[in-house]
């Protein structure tokens, strides 16, 4: 069954459709996000759950996944962060282009989870900004995809001119990038 | 340089070998397990390289907070071809205690010694890099070593806004 991404709000007439350019990138946007998985544990294995075939991320528009931070638009941390991969993380948040979401998929990512301890980083929004928190130790592939979707509707509803607005350049000089 | 050991000759070869050396001498689970003194450790460690035990299996540090001695360095020994095991320890109470590097017996050691410097602070003289390993370099302390209360109280780095405890 082929499924079609719903138009966005506009007007229609004989052999024309009209809507704001906000609605049209969004819907593009939202609907051919490339993933960058951060897999660092156990949440990594539900999250290749969900990549296969049963849950089949590749639905969401999301069928290729990017290695490169470059190319990505979506970074999805699952796992615990040590404090030594901090700044790696951090690195590869950095060298991502405009415009980037962040997904933090379970407890360890949220909030350090269980590992309340010297070594590890508790929560990566110490150090990059983060859109959607998945809950759970892991969370379920349903759970994850879930996160996705509501990154999608962020994706969908941001207005163009988001990423140049003091707000969120005031919200990166608060991690410290530029 | 190969001599044959039996697993119930060791004893008494140390002994003869490093008089006064050796505090005590057991075996517990088909181990022998000495408890030697620190200067000639590297000597032990090298007769009994000499003698077949060509493997080390691991090498790690111990704190004892209450004890007379309170660090050690605990040296497993694996004699692959004859299947026999030692363990060794040595204990200090110098802080920070100085132990001498194994590096140029055992190239593995390397590692070994920095985790141990990592976690516990122990010095290993002669070693090529002895740097922290695991931890962050700016890291302050010793983590394994019980000198630290379970959870401080006062830490800033948790907060229970949205995943609490």
């Amino acid at each position: 069954m082929v499924k079609i991404a719903k138009a966005p709000e506009g007007f229609t007439g004989h052999g024309f459709f009209a809507t704001k350019l906000d609605k049209a990138v969004g819907l593009a946007r939202a609907n051919s996000l490339w993933p960058l998985p951060f897999a660092t544990s156990c949440c990594g294995i539900e999250f290749m759950s969900t990549m296969s075939s049963h849950y089949d991320f590749a639905r969401f528009g999301a069928e290729r996944l990017s290695f490169s931070p470059r190319q990505a638009d979506l970074l999805m941390v699952m796992g615990t962060i040590a404090k030594k991969m901090g700044p790696v993380l951090r690195q590869v948040y950095e060298q991502m282009a405009e415009p980037r979401w962040v997904l933090s998929v379970g407890a360890c990512a949220s909030s350090g989870g269980i590992f309340d301890t010297y070594s590890v980083l508790q929560g990566i929004d110490r150090i990059i900004p983060v859109d959607v928190y998945v809950p759970g130790c892991p969370p379920r592939p349903e759970q994850i995809l879930d996160g996705v979707m509501l990154i999608q509707e962020l994706a969908k509803n941001e207005s163009l001119r988001r990423r140049n607005s003091p707000e969120y350049k005031e919200l990166l000089a608060s991690y410290g990038i530029q | 340089m190969f001599q044959t050991i039996e697993s119930v000759e060791l004893e008494s070869l140390l002994k003869e070998k490093f008089p006064g050396k050796i505090i005590s001498v057991e075996k517990l689970y088909d181990v022998t397990v000495a408890g030697v003194h620190l200067e000639p450790i590297k000597e032990i460690i090298q007769f009994l390289f000499d003698s077949g035990f060509k493997f080390l299996t691991t090498c790690h540090g111990i704190h004892y907070p209450d004890a007379k001695e309170r660090f050690g360095m605990i040296y497993h020994l694996h004699d692959l071809p004859r299947n026999l095991r030692i363990r060794l320890k040595a204990f200090t109470n110098a802080d920070p205690p100085v132990f001498p590097s194994l590096t140029d017996i055992f190239p593995g050691a390397d590692w070994m010694e920095r985790e141990t410097y990592d976690f516990f602070g122990f010095r290993f003289a002669g070693h090529p890099n002895l740097k922290r390993i695991l931890n962050m370099d700016d890291m302050e302390g010793w983590p394994l070593r019980k000198e630290y209360p379970l959870e401080d109280q006062a830490r800033f780095d948790k907060d229970d806004k949205m995943f609490g405890r």
